[in-house]
């Protein structure tokens, strides 16, 4: 190649790298708030994976264009382009290059994994070393614990230290939670967006599952698993707050006589019986209302 | 071929008499082009069937209340525009093209079992009416995804034995054994049917992809199939092998699932990748960059799809060092599928290009696919994939697979052979026009399906939460364009066919022994089988491909 052909490839080189670095911090921006000590490493992650990838993408689309425009042929010219079959020098190059990169986003990528310590079902302590914990808090302070149902078509937690079950999921901030997650029926999936953490529920297993909240305010907790008719009524919120007003909704909570909580399955349900629909087919109905000592 | 024969004699004194008219397509025709072009007419009816489930659906998402179709109808609607874009539209259209191409490519007179491949080809419109039908059945069509997971899918609230699951698990089984009977008989063709002279280096990147796709679905399928059939014996029969509250394993049924239709997805797009290295090189007018490189990476693209399922299931009940081992081999298959990426931008750099429509879709489909690639890294990575998984973000990264890059793809081979299937010209500014729309449709139907999932909504729902309307009404307005894209392109087909301007043997002077014989071909293709003595694609060389057939 000719050094001014290279010296322009290197400028161009250059340019994209550093458009495609601000593309990975725009990326941050498409993404709900953090809301866990998880949501930062996924982020993270993200952002390479959305740099890397615009890299890839603009130098791609960027020769392909460049031939579209300055390699056409003319339109009588019925001549054929030089019969270039073939370089092995280039053909390994980039073959070894995309190894590397591979190499190097699964290694990151098992980083992360492993700084989350989410847990898994079938989760044996030791089978993987645990990488030393993040800078939080959440080895030392204790666990927040949780048993969470969901079922056709309805979510309900509870918490057993204080008997309280609820169809409104309350976390102190900043304290790792532990849950159980369990289903009667069909795999529903645990999702919780601004949390970036996701568990299918797989029926009669109790899965172990955890993560920690870092950011007080109310999000959307969602199943990801389709789960029949009503699967896409089968939300629940997720408020996190402080130490104090969390204790004090428990402890209010606990004092609650347990009552039916509404549910929009089990209404669209009794309207449309009412209603005899002449569209749609038979469904399963859903699970009878939970007893709970708060909803929302 | 020396002396005539009595018979040879006869066809050229007539020569039209062996050309199908139009009943042809409608007999059990043992001639590989004719059940070719019945397989990709076939495919593409079911493909506007299911285009206009995917229209309803996207009306439904307008807006985020479940307002325009009942919940059970919507998810009936989903299910069953995955199942027959899949196996009613997509195999069956490529298969259509690798039953018309791969005998004349490899210089064969027919394929190696023309009986068995008429049979194959005629269980697709029954199981493709046996899905439709099942909107009559009580309780209406099967409604758990294409995916049909337990124990979703063995409820049966319907309570009949003939519902609509029931149906669609039967009608999966028959195009499971249509595709084997297909795939015995492709990869029998080309081994043992290619023409003198023709060595694996010598055959067609199109042709080495379509064996390398057919070897998937001889390992792959018996499992789907496997589990499809234990799935309808717990559905009817009362057996209870992935009955959780019996102690059978809905994680199971997901392995066998995934162990075939994850690498469904290289069935699917290993034959693109062969119109691509058959179209880029016409129209760039350059030999195809690293071929032999671009051939054996299919074959390794084969190995590779033996291990990778388990990425659809990282959400699931799998241990850690599943994640991990399945992370790794998901993204190495990268590797050999950008290996194809770069040989194909280097035979564009340099060339001579024309932009004719079979050209547009294919530089719009590698594009397309570039970029689902690269999603597709973020769906190996184990900690991206727990938060986006199940999300729209797998629905625009799917779409974009199968849309952006085969589709577009199939439409390419489509523009490209037309001439050749029907000897008939094409009109060129109709294609164009199809093309933009396709490409404004893809981009504004499937680009949002990304931030919104990234967002966090889930897919498969028939309501949504009010902050994920934006992107909603775009992919909607961007699925209307796409389902209008569709009419210049079936205009411009029946119109051209019935209509167009006689076509020369070789319209694009394209180099490959399909463009050796009149368009159409003759019953049996070659009057003499021809003798390769070149590689293909020798654009900007003087050497002759044949030594008997001229060109």
């Amino acid at each position: 190649m000719k050094p001014k052909t290279v010296i322009s490839l290197g400028i161009m080189a250059i340019a994209l790298a550093v458009l495609s670095y601000f593309v990975g911090q725009w990326s941050y921006s498409w993404l709900p708030p953090q809301a866990s000590a998880e949501s930062i490493l996924v982020d993270k992650l993200f952002s390479t994976l959305v740099a890397i990838g615009t890299f890839i993408l603009l130098g791609v689309t960027g020769v392909i264009t460049f031939s579209i425009l300055f390699h056409r042929a003319g339109r009588y010219d019925t001549s054929d382009g030089p019969p270039i079959e073939g370089n092995t020098t280039v053909e390994i190059v980039w073959t070894v290059i995309p190894f590397l990169t591979v190499i190097y986003l699964a290694y990151f990528s098992y980083q992360t994994y492993q700084a989350m310590n989410i847990q898994a079902p079938g989760h044996m302590h030791g089978a993987i070393d645990p990488v030393e914990k993040m800078a939080d808090t959440s080895a030392t302070t204790p666990m927040t614990n949780i048993e969470v149902e969901g079922k056709q078509w309805a979510w309900t937690f509870r918490y057993p230290e204080k008997n309280v079950t609820s169809t409104e999921l309350h976390l102190p901030v900043d304290q790792r939670a532990h849950f159980v997650l369990r289903s009667p029926d069909v795999i529903h999936g645990f999702y919780i967006p601004a949390f970036r953490v996701k568990q299918d529920i797989i029926p009669f297993e109790d899965t172990d599952f955890e993560f920690t909240p870092i950011r007080e305010g109310k999000y959307r907790l969602r199943d990801s698993m389709f789960s029949g008719t009503y699967f896409a009524a089968m939300q629940a919120d997720v408020v996190v707050e402080s130490q104090e007003e969390f204790q004090d909704w428990l402890n209010n909570a606990a004092r609650q006589t347990p009552t039916p909580a509404p549910n929009q399955a089990a209404s669209e349900y009794a309207r449309r019986q009412q209603k005899d629909e002449q569209f749609g087919w038979k469904t399963v109905p859903p699970a009878p209302a939970p007893m709970v000592n708060f909803h929302s | 071929m020396t002396q005539a024969s009595p018979e040879a004699l006869r066809d050229r004194e007539y020569p039209l008499t062996s050309l199908p008219n139009w009943r042809t397509f409608f007999s059990f025709s043992t001639d590989h082009k004719v059940i070719g072009i019945q397989y990709i007419v076939t495919a593409f009816f079911f493909f506007v069937v299911a285009g206009i489930f995917a229209m309803i659906m996207r009306g439904e998402l307008i807006t985020p209340e479940p307002d325009l179709v009942d919940r059970t109808v919507y998810n009936a609607l989903f299910t069953m525009h995955g199942t027959i874009m899949l196996f009613g539209w997509t195999f069956p259209v490529l298969a259509g093209f690798a039953n018309y191409l791969v005998p004349l490519m490899i210089g064969a007179r027919d394929m190696a079992f023309p009986r068995l491949n008429a049979v194959a080809f005629w269980m697709v419109p029954v199981f493709g009416i046996l899905f439709i039908l099942s909107f009559l059945a009580p309780g209406g069509p099967a409604q758990s995804g294409w995916w049909s997971y337990p124990p979703v899918s063995v409820q049966n609230p319907s309570g009949v034995l003939l519902n609509g699951e029931f149906l669609w698990l039967v009608a999966v089984a028959l195009s499971g054994v249509s595709s084997i009977m297909g795939a015995v008989n492709i990869v029998t063709t080309i081994v043992r049917m290619r023409c003198e002279g023709m060595g694996w280096f010598k055959t067609p990147a199109f042709v080495w992809t379509v064996m390398a796709a057919q070897i998937i679905q001889l390992f792959g399928l018996p499992a789907l199939t496997a589990g499809a059939v234990m799935l309808l014996f717990d559905l009817s029969f009362g057996t209870t092998f992935f009955d959780p509250s019996q102690g059978g394993s809905p994680v199971l049924y997901q392995h066998f699932f995934w162990f075939y239709s994850h690498p469904a997805v290289y069935v699917m797009i290993l034959p693109v990748f062969g119109i691509f290295s058959e179209v880029f090189p016409v129209y760039a007018r350059k030999p195809l960059f690293g071929y032999k490189v671009v051939v054996i990476s299919s074959m390794i693209i084969v190995a590779l799809s033996a291990v990778v399922w388990v990425h659809h299931m990282f959400a699931s009940g799998t241990p850690p060092w599943m994640r991990m081992l399945f992370m790794f081999s998901t993204m190495l298959i990268s590797v050999p599928t950008g290996i194809k990426v770069f040989a194909w931008v280097a035979t564009i750099w340099g060339g001579k290009l024309r932009l004719d429509t079979s050209m547009l879709f294919a530089l719009g489909g590698l594009v397309n696919f570039v970029f689902a690639g690269i999603t597709g890294i973020m769906l190996a990575s184990v900690p991206v994939d727990i938060h986006v998984n199940n999300t729209y973000f797998v629905v625009g990264h799917f779409h974009y697979v199968i849309y952006g890059a085969i589709v577009f793809g199939i439409y390419s081979g489509v523009y490209h052979w037309f001439p050749k299937m029907t000897g008939k010209m094409y009109y060129e500014g109709l294609g164009k026009l199809h093309f933009w729309l396709t490409m404004l449709g893809t981009t504004l139907n499937f680009l949002p399906m990304h931030p919104v999932g990234l967002m966090g909504m889930p897919r498969r729902v028939a309501s949504y939460d009010p902050e994920f309307a934006f992107w909603n009404v775009l992919a909607s307005i961007g699925g209307f364009i796409l389902g209008m894209s569709t009419i210049p392109f079936l205009l411009n087909m029946i119109g051209s066919w019935i209509n167009g301007e006689q076509a020369p043997a070789n319209p694009w002077r394209a180099i490959g022994l399909e463009w050796l014989v009149p368009s159409p071909p003759e019953h049996e293709n070659f009057e003499e089988l021809p003798v390769v003595v070149a590689e293909p694609y020798g654009y900007g060389k003087s050497e002759p491909l044949t030594e008997n057939l001229g060109g």
